[in-house]
């Protein structure tokens, strides 16, 4: 078995659902039944390879790459089919396979208009196959296919399945994040030219094999060039997350896709960014990242307010969960910008946290929506009369999603404000300390938005104009289904964050030592005078390249 | 003796540095306390999930559990008074159980339970408080809708409140912090279908939210001072003075303003009186053993820091002595304006926290912690009364709907008299003892010749002296109005029933007895082994590298006392004179003279009104600071974000498509086009078919490439 899963593991995981969606282009249209069988089977099985892959990880290396596969693929450019998984990549790949059964299960029987099953589940498992590739990519090439295979599904979801103003939206969205892309693009490929695979042990100078970029071969790259590649990624990468201000296509997104749409572009699609940063942008370019961490930091906690602000003034209940991502990738990035191992973990925790808690906020909103046919918060109120186990949840919900301890929420929030306290010795104290107060202010907005659409939406009396409709149930059993692993998963984390952190630790510790022959990035970045350490670096290396 | 034998556990003696001996406590109660906290958070979810099938709604299982909690924690005071006994002399350690819960970047985090003095003497206060309050529910909210679901979330506020107190460390104690908020939120709503019922849960959660920034920024200062999140750690480097002064000064100034908003302290006491909006059992729980007595702990928690912090030794002022003062104060005067019984004692709550937290500002931890212990009882039973009054009038205003309640609630009455007075500080009732101990601890002697106390806080002695008369004032006031007079309301009101009034009768002993459990040092009546006993268990011993400073005591005078006792007879002889000589002249039903200060005086009535809109803070919270963010702020913010932003995305692309569209029209269809119908025109003959052909490819590929560098430019141009 182990052999199996080190040779096949990974390509399978990525690629079953791709083959799960070949398959049901085969099945005729009005065969509703298969098609539900099939793509529900396919995305089961991958999650079982999931499952399979958890069980023979080995935690006591998590930060090593594990199931590695590394095969030629594109010999001209030497780009190669690596794939490999570590602590940082395993919770998020498990958070993908987890996720999209249950929005096939929760769609089972509703699809959104105009329905066509067919091209709705084809279209989730193409979807599912570039999220799993880019989070087991090794090679940015391949790492860049996956990352935008991903795009072309959800416009189409967004486009077709999508509310009022969904052309638009599907637009905005498409190219807002293929704009990003492109300089994201650029910048890789200045990175192939600059960087000496040799640096990190590889018999070619040029390469794409993200274990050496990360691994030491871009540490002869002067610090301008530097800081302008990471420019581009963090572009690419920012858009996705999105950084204010680059959320704009956000809320439209979110606001027109269908509820699985916006479940996953929560759950899974902002994560990419997120996790762009954490594998791709900080390990390859440590000198760079500190140099762009205070406006990385500005920018988070900007989001925090900005987002929380933003939420304050929606009056679709949809809109409002929309922004409050905005809020919460901020925490994210706020500690991703303090580039310790600390904030690092509370950042790739958050990820996790955020999915489960906003994933499921948009499955509460969308089956609201199904019941009161509309999400504007002044027409809703007494769900919990009406709908009182739903409103439970909603309640639930709303306390994760304000950083309630002893929620999954709480361990990416608070975390990442005490990083804050105490960021790399690299970056000024003083200006993260500011950050860490205005972030502790954001917390304060969140709970207040949130409590307000609980408030609006689940207290009080049922409207009048709602007060008999027949519509409005409890939680039915596919919700029920479809729901309770990610409830489940959400206080498990909150209670037991181990989970999480015995995976995560040592792949963050991991990807911030970027070794070197003269040192590592984490000594320069821990150090006071880290520039100087950095150029020092810099010049060994480059006295024995010339050697 | 012979139990105390029993639990004794043989000390093992260490010496420490500098000659002052610290032992360990052992033992099984000790080390096993996680088990209190546990007992009803498992009952939480045994309500939750199967109440609703059970014959009491679930609610019989809330009380074994909380009883159990209760039996245990007496167990565990039993053992921890052993320890110490068989200490001697000796310091004794906190008992520590803990285990490491998780592990981020080399820092890990531990859970675990930490027993000392503080410690068991809250378990007994909560675990008590909060079964009393169980078995007064069952009668109270008896036939309510969410009549299970009200005792889950009774089980749960107790289960955080005992995992608060019992917090190892830093990081536990902001969960269970935050949890004591979030049930206080949910009972406070418990009727939620009311606006006004949700939105006093929304204030409360909010208020804390605010203070809790602070908490956040100051439990982070000291992870990072101390390097640990152990409160023992961060307690001892603070008193052995390892610790930057700076950082503890930042750490108590954050630290205090999540006291401000937890313990209700000026200014962020609002949420307090609005949560009255929640059933009466909650509020005598929020009000007297959990939640608000939160903020009070942590800062005996970590007394340490504060001390060293706020340099409270050998001062006369420091904020935090200010800051009690002057809630103190703002509580007492407000109480008197209020019509509704509940908001009455709200405010006197928020007086009385100011008491305690005064009493830490001037260094008298003692009296504090032994302020917390009296009052938890007389508090709780005043509110259980005030619970047991609306029960039988329906109603909380005591002007419009009671008057007269003395004939009709003989048992009502007697222990809200008897809990009144021990909160107005008459000898000998509980509130005199500790009241008075904290006078003395605020070393402001004066006239009053006494000796000790950390400092000189002459201005907060006197806050506080002022305070004294202004409680006997307006609790005469209350019980005036609720019991005496003739009855205003409607219906004929009657005794509550066996699990209200056995209650109030068990806290009405404690509001008597309580007090005598830390009888003063000077106080020769009674043997010595009688004297300080409260403080002897519960205050850590000094020792060199131990978590708790070196503080001073204050030696009570006679002469203080007497005058104190005055003060408060004077306060308790005006409104007895006002209410009970003056107005019952006018008849039964009067509550108020007509022709009174505020209606012959127009400072008077200035002032009076000032009250009435409680200084205005409410105003300022509620339509300025809240509704300015939530309607202007963020409205202008999302308005940046359409017009700003959003705006810049929709015109690149707006501008975009039309530079293609310029680019089309004019350059493609005139230039290219034309070049390209010119070389066919010029080609004459040479082929119509085929250039047809490639005329339309051209014009399609040219059209592509234009928008596509049109975009680019456009891109180009907004980024350089």
């Amino acid at each position: 078995m182990q052999d199996f899963l080190n040779g096949w593991g990974l390509t399978l995981v990525t690629f079953v659902p791709m083959l799960g969606a070949l398959v049901l282009l085969a099945i005729p249209k009005r065969n509703e039944w298969s098609l539900k069988v099939v793509a529900l089977g396919s995305s089961l099985l991958a999650a079982l390879i999931g499952v399979f892959l958890l069980s023979w990880f080995d935690t006591s290396r998590a930060g090593d790459l594990q199931f590695v596969v590394d095969k030629p693929w594109i010999e001209t450019i030497n780009s190669r089919y690596i794939m490999g998984i570590d602590g940082i990549s395993l919770p998020l790949i498990l958070l993908t396979l987890l996720v999209v059964p249950l929005c096939i299960v929760y769609s089972f029987d509703h699809f959104p208009e105009p329905r066509n099953p067919k091209s709705f589940l084809t279209l989730l498992l193409i979807l599912q196959t570039g999220m799993v590739g880019t989070f087991v990519a090794q090679d940015l090439i391949l790492f860049f296919v996956f990352f935008e295979i991903v795009l072309l599904p959800m416009y189409f979801m967004i486009g077709v399945w999508g509310g009022e103003n969904r052309r638009y939206a599907s637009i905005k969205f498409f190219l807002y994040t293929l704009f990003g892309s492109a300089l994201m693009l650029i910048s890789f490929l200045a990175m192939f030219f600059l960087a000496d695979g040799t640096l990190a042990g590889l018999d070619a100078v040029r390469t794409f094999d993200m274990r050496a970029l990360s691994g030491g071969a871009t540490a002869a790259i002067a610090r301008t060039s530097q800081v302008w590649i990471f420019a581009g990624m963090f572009l690419g990468f920012g858009v996705k997350v999105p950084m204010f201000p680059f959320h704009t296509w956000l809320p439209d997104a979110h606001t027109e896709a269908p509820t699985v749409g916006s479940v996953i572009l929560a759950a899974v699609l902002l994560k990419l960014g997120t996790y762009g940063f954490v594998r791709v942008a900080v390990p390859m370019l440590p000198e760079a990242a500190a140099a762009w961490a205070p406006v990385i930091g500005l920018l988070a906690v900007i989001g925090i307010i900005y987002g929380a602000l933003g939420c304050l003034a929606q009056r679709d209940m949809k809109r409002l969960i929309a922004f409050s991502s905005v809020a919460h990738m901020g925490f994210v990035m706020l500690g991703i910008a303090t580039l310790t191992p600390f904030g690092v973990n509370a950042a790739v925790f958050g990820m996790v946290a955020h999915g489960l808690i906003t994933g499921m906020l948009f499955f509460l909103a969308g089956s609201m929506k199904e019941r009161y046919h509309t999400l504007e918060m002044s027409r809703l109120g007494g769900l919990l009369k009406q709908a009182p186990r739903m409103g439970w949840m909603l309640g639930f919900c709303v306390m994760a999603s304000l950083g309630l301890p002893g929620l999954a929420g709480f361990w990416g929030e608070f975390p990442a404000i005490l990083a804050s306290y105490s960021p790399a010795a690299i970056l000024h104290q003083g200006v993260f300390r500011a950050y860490m107060v205005i972030a502790a202010v954001g917390t304060v907005l969140a709970a207040g938005y949130l409590l307000w659409m609980l408030q609006k939406t689940a207290f009080g009396k049922a409207r009048k104009e709602f007060a008999n409709s027949p519509d409005i149930k409890d939680v039915k059993r596919h919700e029920y289904i479809s729901w309770a692993p990610l409830l489940v998963l959400i206080v498990v984390l909150g209670f037991y964050p181990r989970l999480l952190h015995e995976a995560t630790d040592p792949a963050v510790r991991e990807s911030l030592e970027v070794p070197s022959i003269a040192g590592s990035a984490q000594d320069c970045l821990d150090s006071d005078d880290g520039w100087t350490c950095f150029d020092e670096r810099r010049t060994e290396i480059k006295q024995t390249q010339g050697n | 003796m012979g139990l105390l034998g029993a639990f004794a556990t043989t000390p093992a003696v260490f010496a420490a540095e500098a000659g002052a001996e610290v032992v360990k406590a052992g033992g099984w109660f000790l080390a096993n306390a996680w088990l209190i906290p546990l007992i009803p958070a498992a009952s939480f979810l045994i309500i939750l999930l199967f109440g609703k099938r059970m014959p009491r709604g679930g609610s019989e299982v809330g009380i074994t559990a909380v009883a159990a909690s209760f039996v245990l924690g007496l167990l565990t005071l039993v053992q921890w008074i052993g320890a110490v006994n068989a200490a001697g002399d000796a310091a004794v350690s906190p008992a520590i159980s803990k285990w490491t819960w998780w592990i981020s970047g080399g820092t890990s985090f531990t859970i675990g339970t930490l027993v000392d003095g503080l410690a068991v003497a809250l378990i007994f206060v909560v675990t008590l408080v909060s079964l009393l309050v169980h078995i007064y529910s069952t009668d109270y909210v008896a036939g309510d809708v969410r009549y299970t679901h009200f005792f889950a979330f009774l089980s749960l506020f107790t289960a955080s409140m005992l995992f608060f107190v019992l917090s190892e460390n830093t990081i536990q104690m902001i969960l269970g912090w935050e949890m004591v908020g979030v049930c206080s939120f949910v009972l406070i709503g418990h009727w939620w279908e009311e606006k006004a019922n949700s939105n006093a849960a929304l204030k409360a959660f909010l208020t804390n939210r605010v203070g809790d920034i602070g908490l956040l920024i100051g439990m982070a200062i000291l992870f990072f001072a101390a390097d640990s999140f152990s409160v023992v750690k961060i307690n001892s480097l603070a008193a052995e003075g390892s610790i930057a002064h700076g950082l503890l000064l930042a750490a108590s100034l954050c630290l205090m303003a999540a006291v401000m908003s937890k313990s209700g302290q000026f200014f962020l006491h609002t949420w307090l009186p609005d949560a009255m909006a929640g059933p009466t059992p909650v509020s005598a729980l929020i009000h007297a053993a959990t939640m608000v007595v939160a903020g009070v702990y942590m800062v005996a928690r970590l007394f340490a820091v504060f001390f060293e912090g706020l340099a409270i030794a050998g001062s006369s002022v420091n904020a935090l002595a200010i800051m009690g003062g002057i809630t103190t104060l703002v509580g007492a005067s407000l109480a008197f304006v209020q019509t509704d019984i509940k908001r009455v004692l709200a405010y006197s709550t928020i007086s009385q926290l100011g008491y305690m937290v005064l009493a830490l500002g001037v260094g008298a931890w003692t009296a504090a912690v032994f302020h917390l212990f009296t009052h938890a009882f007389f508090k709780a039973c005043l509110f259980l009364g005030s619970g047991s009054v609306s029960h039988a009038v329906h109603s909380f205003d005591m002007k419009k709907d009671m008057g007269g309640l003395r004939k009709h609630m003989p048992h009502t009455f007697r222990t809200f008299v008897i809990a009144s007075l021990a909160l107005a500080g008459l000898a000998p009732l509980a509130g005199f003892w500790s009241k008075d101990e904290i006078l003395a601890g605020t070393g402001g002697w004066g006239a009053f010749g006494g000796t000790g106390g950390n400092g000189a806080y002459t201005f907060v002695l006197f806050m506080a002296m002022l305070t004294a008369a202004l409680t006997a004032a307006y609790m005469t006031r209350c019980v005036y109005l609720t019991f005496f007079g003739t009855y205003r309301g409607h219906g004929h009101p009657h005794e509550s029933g066996r699990r209200i009034t056995v209650p109030l009768w068990i806290l009405a002993v404690f509001a008597v007895g309580a007090g005598w459990t830390n009888l003063p040092k000077g106080f020769q009546i009674v043997p010595k082994g009688w004297r300080e006993q409260f403080g002897h268990y519960v205050e850590p011993r000094a020792a060199e590298g131990f978590y708790f400073p070196h503080i001073a005591h204050a030696t009570p005078s006679w002469t203080l006392a007497a005058f104190s006792t005055l003060v408060v007879l004077f306060g308790l002889g005006a409104a007895y004179y006002y209410y009970f000589v003056k107005v019952r002249a006018l008849g039964g039903s009067a509550t108020e003279l007509p022709n009174g200060l505020t209606s012959r005086f127009r400072i008077a009535r200035l002032g009076h009104r000032l009250l009435a809109r409680k200084y205005y803070l409410d105003h300022l919270y509620t339509d300025i600071l809240a509704k300015g963010t939530a309607g202007p702020v963020a409205r202008g913010a999302y308005w940046l974000n359409q017009r700003g932003i959003d705006e810049v995305v929709n015109q690149a692309g707006r501008k975009a498509v039309s530079a293609g569209h310029v680019l089309y029209d004019k350059i493609d269809q005139k230039v290219v086009d034309g070049v390209v119908n010119a070389t066919g025109r010029a080609s004459h003959g040479a082929g119509e078919e085929i250039r047809r052909m490639q005329t339309g490819k051209v014009q399609q590929y040219a059209g592509v490439m234009f928008v596509v560098a049109a975009l680019i430019a456009v891109v180009l141009i907004l980024v350089l």
